[in-house]
Order: C-alpha cells, then sequence, then structure tokens
C-alpha cells in the first residue's frame, strides 16, 4: 500500500486500506494486550458504545482514528493490558484506550508507504458517553471494521479527509 | 548486569507501566523507576536523579521527546545517560531526527518483551 505524489489513485481509492486498518489494530491487540481481534460484519449496537478514543492525523493523510466500545470493553482492555484485574483496571480505561488508539493509529500509518514522514498524530482523546454525533466538514470517506474483542463488540474507524 | 535506576517518560501512565513490566520481562534488574509525563517533567527529575537509562516517548504535551532529548545535553546528572526512543512514530525520518538529536535507540510500539530485550539490553551493555 502506498501514498505519493505518484500514487493519486491510492488516495482516492480509500476502500483499500479497510484490510490495513484491520491489520493495524490486530496487530496491536495481539502485542500488548495478547488478544486475538475477530473481524465481524456486524455492527454492536450504538446505545452499548459509550467510550471513544480518538486520535488525529494530519500532513500527507488528514483525518481521525477512532476505537469505540463499552466501559466494560475498555476496562477489560486495561486489564489485559496491565496485567489486573477489570474492577482494578476501571480508573485506568481512559488512558489505556487513548495509547491503543494511538498505536493502532500510528500502526496504520506506518503500514502506508510514503506516509510515515509527513504524517503526524495528535495526542489521543477519549470521550465518554454515547449520547453524541459526530459531524465531518468537507468530503471525508469512512472506513470502519467490527471486531470481537473478549466477547466485547468494538469498532476501529478512521475518517479521511485528505 | 548490575541492578538499573530508568527514567521511563510517556504522557501515558498505562504505558509507563508496560514499559516497566517489559524490562523486568526483559531480564534487567530494576533498583528504582523514576517517572515523567512529558520532557519538561523529565528535565526537572533529571536535575535530581542519577540514573542508567532513559527511554522516553516522542509525541507527548508540552515538551516532546526530541526537544527533551536536546535540552538533556545541558543536564548535568544526564551525561554519559543513553536514550532510546519508544514511540508509535516509526518512519525512517522520526528516527534519523531521533538519533541525531542524541538518542541511542529506537523502539516502535506496539512492542514485545523480547524487543524490548533486544533494544534495551546492547544499550545498556555499551553504558557500562
Amino acid at each position: 500500500m502506498s501514498l505519493n505524489a505518484s500514487n493519486s489513485s491510492a488516495i482516492e481509492n480509500h476502500q483499500s486500506w479497510h484490510p490495513v486498518l484491520e491489520l493495524s489494530a490486530q496487530e496491536v491487540f495481539e502485542t500488548m494486550l495478547g488478544s486475538h481481534l475477530e473481524a465481524v460484519s456486524e455492527p454492536p449496537p450504538e446505545e452499548v458504545l459509550d467510550v471513544t478514543a480518538m486520535v488525529g492525523l494530519a500532513g500527507l493523510l488528514c483525518g481521525v482514528l477512532t476505537i469505540r466500545c463499552s466501559s466494560r470493553a475498555g476496562a477489560r482492555m486495561a486489564s489485559k493490558m496491565l496485567g489486573i484485574d477489570a474492577e482494578k483496571a476501571a480508573a485506568e480505561i481512559w488512558d489505556a484506550m487513548g495509547e491503543i488508539c494511538n498505536m493502532v493509529a500510528g500502526n496504520f500509518k506506518n503500514k502506508i508507504s510514503g506516509l510515515g514522514d509527513g504524517c503526524m498524530l495528535s495526542v489521543p482523546t477519549v470521550i465518554t458517553g454515547g449520547d453524541y454525533s459526530c459531524h465531518s466538514m468537507g468530503n471525508a470517506t469512512s472506513l470502519q471494521v467490527n471486531f470481537l474483542f473478549e466477547e466485547e463488540r468494538i469498532i476501529v474507524g478512521i475518517e479521511i479527509h485528505s | 548486569m548490575n541492578k538499573v535506576q530508568v527514567l521511563i517518560v510517556d504522557d501515558s501512565s498505562v504505558m509507563r507501566k508496560i514499559v516497566e513490566r517489559s524490562l523486568r520481562q526483559a531480564g534487567i534488574e530494576i533498583e528504582k523507576v523514576y517517572e515523567a509525563g512529558n520532557g519538561a517533567e523529565a528535565l526537572v527529575v533529571m536535575k535530581d536523579a542519577k540514573v542508567d537509562i532513559i527511554l522516553c516517548d516522542i509525541n507527548m504535551p508540552v515538551m516532546d521527546g526530541l526537544e527533551f532529548v536536546k535540552q538533556l545535553a545541558g543536564v548535568e546528572n544526564a551525561k554519559g545517560v543513553p536514550v532510546v526512543m519508544i514511540t508509535t512514530e516509526g518512519s525512517e525520518g522520526h528516527v534519523v531526527r531521533a538519533l541525531s538529536a542524541g538518542a541511542k535507540g529506537y523502539l516502535r510500539k506496539p512492542f514485545t518483551a523480547d524487543q524490548v530485550k533486544e533494544h534495551i539490553l546492547p544499550v545498556l551493555a555499551g553504558k557500562s
């Protein structure tokens, strides 16, 4: 997969990045959490998604990478990362999810050759609560992969602006 | 190898704990861990702390890891202390900038305990 001036079709054809996004998330979960992420077709119901971690990308590729899940799934992620009980990990959900999102975003952009140096990541932001909507400015393309993580459902998505 | 004192610089407290755990899993015996949430905090820590190695993220608020490494050169306690960058920024340009700034090693997140061993042990060995 590449992104450079001579390959503008890659920029336009963002759908081809779907497997890259899937692999980027799977590698982070396997390496840092010791968990296999299984891609599934069905998205989780919106009402259970009450934690959203976001990392912005700017430069050659502008957009936002998000990970959405329930707070219970977030606690389980923190628990797996730190090797502690989920109850004890509850206080670490924001930090853990922000860092996971950061690593998925970094892993994603590192897999797109020609992008690494020309694309910067923001520090992560984590939103809690499910009753909100995101409205993107401009012509954004969205990619989304639904996963099963330890019996919990999560969504990894990226909104690409350029 | 003797027990080492380590400074871990990362804006994520979860990641600081994971780095510490990975060092222990790599067989590195740790005497003391100092922590800082960004480069500016780390410079303050380094005024008093004497550490054997510094493990530092790049993307951090307030002061990033590259600026920290540059400013570290003016800290008396930091003379000869190796810095290894641990970051999601894995491009060749980032590696070159980190090494040019004075870092002795570079480890990309996500990482395994084996990768920690592979990247950190030689740096520690080189120091001694």
